[in-house]
């Protein structure tokens, strides 16, 4: 495993011109243009959420007036959920590690992939045509019969984006399935895959069995709205508890489809960080799969107070308290695979540990919510606010961060400024802490969430809320200074910087347009890190001989 | 318009702690015990997990060259699996349970409660009490169960008691209940919950608990004009509370029946043709009887639909509609 296998060709420089980007099949291509897409969407959500913690600085108008505001929130959850976080680690760093990681040249539909991707774009200009007609402000979560009888805004054509943006979830989903079933290396069983294509494989079962459904409910509205034909409205004849039905039915699997491949990205920071084997790997392999399956069957716990019956209620709760134990297997996992480990403190490393303190939050305070009797007072209140960020921000787009830092070197082939990217972990950590935890006080005080105005008595929790949001900006700004100056100034990254022992690790950074110039077989355990040593001169991260036995069947570097 | 209310002395979350307002109704405190519960678990687990990973990170870290290997060969437990999933199980069950029953508890109103129907309307709540009073505070008498029957006009709307740790969506096309027993006499927050458009924040009302033997006359009492109202502020109010605008607009919109803005055909002081060919001027005579029995002078051009409100408007709610009605210019 000689040195850096670099012909000075790689996949940014194969060729050139915008339209050799836009209409790429190679899947690296189309992971960065969703790392592009998700990332601008991501500064437009945050300048929404901005707007809403600056107006909330005082009771009463500070900025803007009631309307104003509902548009604000509406679009910025609706943009978030959407646009930002679903997309975010699956499409993105999925799109370009799934193949390598894997020991291939593409997806098993390189076509279908550059159409999700199309259809992605189409979905968010449906989103900019809605926030150019009209706005919304029906809430993210569309209920209906307020969202099917407004007026005010376009309902229509955010609901068709989200539509539109169904079917690239959908289509990425059964590509990467077929891939993960079909396409695996010469000598990689399941049980040798890495841990983030298991996360990445249940996401994309959920996005292919639960999506339709959100697709099927946004039609319906649709129909509802345009024809006037009551499905969901009672003054045709509707029922609008029906409609949080359909709707749960997708947005509480999503909630996994976001958090699934999060916990695939910690996973592997763990390992590789820990120069140590992930502990428990069965466990967390299997544990991935049971969260897709059981995240099925708990979305009435959104309804505990919208008039289901007490019964549906009660199995609602059960089932979700089933989901704690394969959670808490992975963080017990996690937390032993740092045990007896030589641990490395990069910056992707600290993303990781942040996120055993975000994530602890986030799931714990789950637990206050699938209990029914606190669920009843908590419900609709800034707890559950608190609750959602800590698991969709914190966990979610923070391990996506933390993936960004721990893949950057691969995707782009530099190494950034290790101390500015901690830096900038620390403060998002930090005002992501002082903006969302005094809200978890204020929702159990009785601070009901969508609210413009509010008594003066939950004041002190607002502002404590809006200085931590303008530290987050400061954060991410810091996180974008120190990625981006990272292409212009940072040094050449080697072949590993990290010592991973996946795939990806093994070809140049960044990887040529085949991604390996050799066939990669795998051999040995899923992760063995240990057989790694670090090079000194080089910075890279060198395979030690194999110590004994095993027929020596390495990945033979092609001859240049 | 509701921070005007609150800081005359309203509710602030005075008494409670910082997790809490404080516990007025006789089911807060399990709720609060069982919240309790959970949130000493969550932080003792949270001071496990946190805990360990800085013990393991300050042993574990990595301090130069020369620094010990990571130990490669203790990587699965099944021992250990089974024992970080069945010791939190065995806290999962009594949470789950305890839920359970404390949430059967909230949603079985007991034999005998003291009803009271409410209504849900952008951006409004009002009350309807068993003797035909309509009042847009809920007022209950201290001790004694009361059952709230809701529904809504429009869009969903929830009620939320913060301080008797209830809430449930108010549905447009079926009831919903709750029940609470309060502990406290006192005003106390109610909030809209469910996101029901522009003034969401501002359908806030407030809850008056009453000793028993205050309630009637307090209920009378609410049912009058404050003093600092004008006669047609408070007729606006009734003429909300009655629904009447569901049907007579106040902008000019022929609606199910005329409209009450002024001009030379309609509102107060116009004259009308009625279906038997009379004339007939708008003047307080007129508006009284119209209100009480609908039926005796329809206006031609509309059907004889509206129903009489003999029994639940009183004269004071009608001279006070007909004092609002002359400020529609």
């Amino acid at each position: 495993m000689s040195g850096h296998a670099d012909s000075g060709k790689n996949y940014l420089n194969e060729s050139h011109g915008i339209m050799s980007w836009l209409f790429t099949l190679d899947h690296k291509r189309i992971g960065i243009m969703y790392l592009i897409g998700v990332t601008t969407m991501f500064f437009m959500g945050g300048i929404f959420a901005l707007l809403v913690r600056t107006e909330l600085f005082t009771p009463g108008p500070t900025i803007m007036m009631h309307d104003t505001y509902n548009q604000m929130f509406t679009l910025h959850g609706a943009v978030m959920v959407f646009l930002v976080i679903i997309p975010s680690i699956p499409a993105s760093l999925g799109n370009f590690f799934l193949p390598i990681m894997l020991g291939q040249k593409d997806v098993a539909f390189p076509k279908l992939n550059l159409a999700s991707f199309h259809l992605w774009v189409v979905g968010a200009i449906f989103f900019l045509i809605t926030l150019a007609t009209g706005g919304l402000e029906t809430g993210w979560t569309f209920y209906t019969p307020y969202s099917s009888t407004t007026t005010q805004s376009n309902v229509t054509s955010a609901v068709m984006g989200a539509f539109i943006l169904g079917f690239s979830s959908i289509f990425t989903g059964l590509n990467f399935i077929v891939t993960v079933h079909k396409m695996r290396a010469p000598g990689m069983t399941w049980f040798k895959m890495p841990l983030f294509l298991w996360a990445i494989y249940g996401t994309a079962i959920i996005q292919v069995l639960a999506t339709p459904v959100l697709g099927i409910t946004l039609l319906m509205l649709i129909v509802e709205t345009t024809m006037k034909i009551g499905i969901f409205d009672p003054k045709l004849g509707g029922d609008p508890v029906m409609f949080q039905h359909f709707f749960w039915f997708y947005s509480h699997p999503a909630v996994y489809i976001m958090i699934l491949p999060a916990f695939g990205v910690i996973s592997e920071l763990f390992t590789t960080f820990s120069r140590k084997e992930v502990f428990g790997y069965k466990f967390i392999a299997v544990s991935s799969l049971a969260i897709a399956f059981l995240g099925f069957l708990v979305w009435g716990h959104h309804m505990f107070t919208s008039g289901q019956s007490k019964l549906a209620s009660t199995i609602f709760s059960a089932i979700t308290f089933t989901i704690a134990a394969p959670t808490a297997i992975k963080i017990f996992n996690w937390l032993t695979t740092m045990y007896k480990g030589d641990i490395r403190l990069n910056t992707p490393m600290w993303y990781a540990l942040g996120f055993l303190e975000l994530f602890g939050i986030g799931g714990l305070t789950g637990l206050f919510l699938s209990t029914m009797a606190t669920d009843v007072h908590l419900h609709d209140t800034y707890f559950v606010v608190a609750h959602f960020h800590f698991v969709m921000v914190g966990s979610a787009l923070f391990a996506f961060v933390g993936g960004i830092f721990y893949w950057w070197p691969k995707m782009f082939g530099v190494m950034y400024n290790d101390t500015l990217g901690k830096v900038g972990c620390f403060l998002a950590i930090s005002g992501f802490n002082i903006t969302f935890f005094p809200q978890f006080i204020a929702g159990t005080q009785g601070m009901p969430r969508r609210y413009f105005n509010y008594l003066p008595e939950f004041q002190i929790y607002h502002q404590i809320s809006t200085v931590g949001a303008y530290m987050m900006l400061i954060a991410f700004l810091t996180i974008g200074y120190c990625l981006v100056s990272s292409l212009f100034s940072g040094k050449k990254a080697p072949m590993n910087p990290w010592g991973g022992a996946t795939f990806e690790w093994q070809t140049p950074s960044p990887p040529p347009m085949h991604n390996f110039n050799y066939t990669p077989v795998h051999v040995g355990g899923p992760y063995d890190v240990h057989l790694y040593e670090y090079d000194e001169a080089t910075g890279d991260w060198v395979k030690k001989p194999e110590p004994k036995k095993e027929e020596t069947k390495e990945p033979v570097v092609a001859a240049k | 318009m509701f921070l005007a209310e609150a800081a005359s002395g309203v509710v602030p979350g005075t008494g409670g702690g910082v997790w809490f307002p404080p516990q007025n109704s006789t089911i807060a405190k399990d709720v609060d015990w069982l919240f309790f519960y959970v949130y000493w678990l969550s932080v003792i687990f949270f001071f496990i997990v946190i805990g360990s990973a800085a013990y393991f990170v300050m042993k574990y870290r990595h301090r130069g060259p020369n620094s010990p290997k990571a130990d490669h060969t203790f990587t699965h437990s099944t021992a250990l699996e089974l024992i970080w999933t069945i010791i939190p199980c065995t806290f999962l069950v009594p949470m789950f349970y305890w839920g359970f029953t404390g949430y059967m508890d909230l949603r079985t109103p007991p034999a005998g409660a003291y009803e009271i129907r409410v209504t849900g309307m952008k951006w409004q709540w009002l009350f309807t009490y068993p003797n035909g009073v309509v009042i847009d505070k809920l007022l209950v008498p201290k001790g004694q169960a009361v059952k709230l029957t809701m529904t809504s006009e429009d869009v969903l709307h929830c009620v939320f008691i913060p301080v008797f740790r209830v809430k449930q969506d108010v549905v447009p096309g079926r009831y919903t209940n709750l029940w609470f027993n309060a502990t406290e006499a006192g005003e106390f927050n109610l909030f809209c919950a469910e996101y029901c458009g522009t003034k969401h924040s501002d359908m806030h009302t407030t809850v008056l608990v009453v000793a028993p033997e205050d309630f009637a006359k307090m209920l009378e009492e609410l049912d009058n004009k404050r003093p600092t109202e004008t006669e047609a502020e408070w007729g606006k109010a009734q003429f909300a509370k009655f629904g009447c605008g569901q049907c007579h607009s106040i902008d000019g919109k022929t609606g199910i029946g005329p409209t009450f803005k002024i001009d030379a055909e309609h509102g107060f002081g116009s004259t009308r043709k009625l279906i038997d060919g009379k004339d007939q001027v708008m003047d307080e005579n007129y508006v009284h009887e119209s209100i009480l029995n609908p039926l005796a002078k329809v206006r031609a051009g509309f059907a004889p639909v509206m129903p009489p409100y003999q029994g639940r408007a009183k004269d004071k709610h009608i001279k006070a509609i007909i004092e609002y009605m002359k400020t529609l210019k």
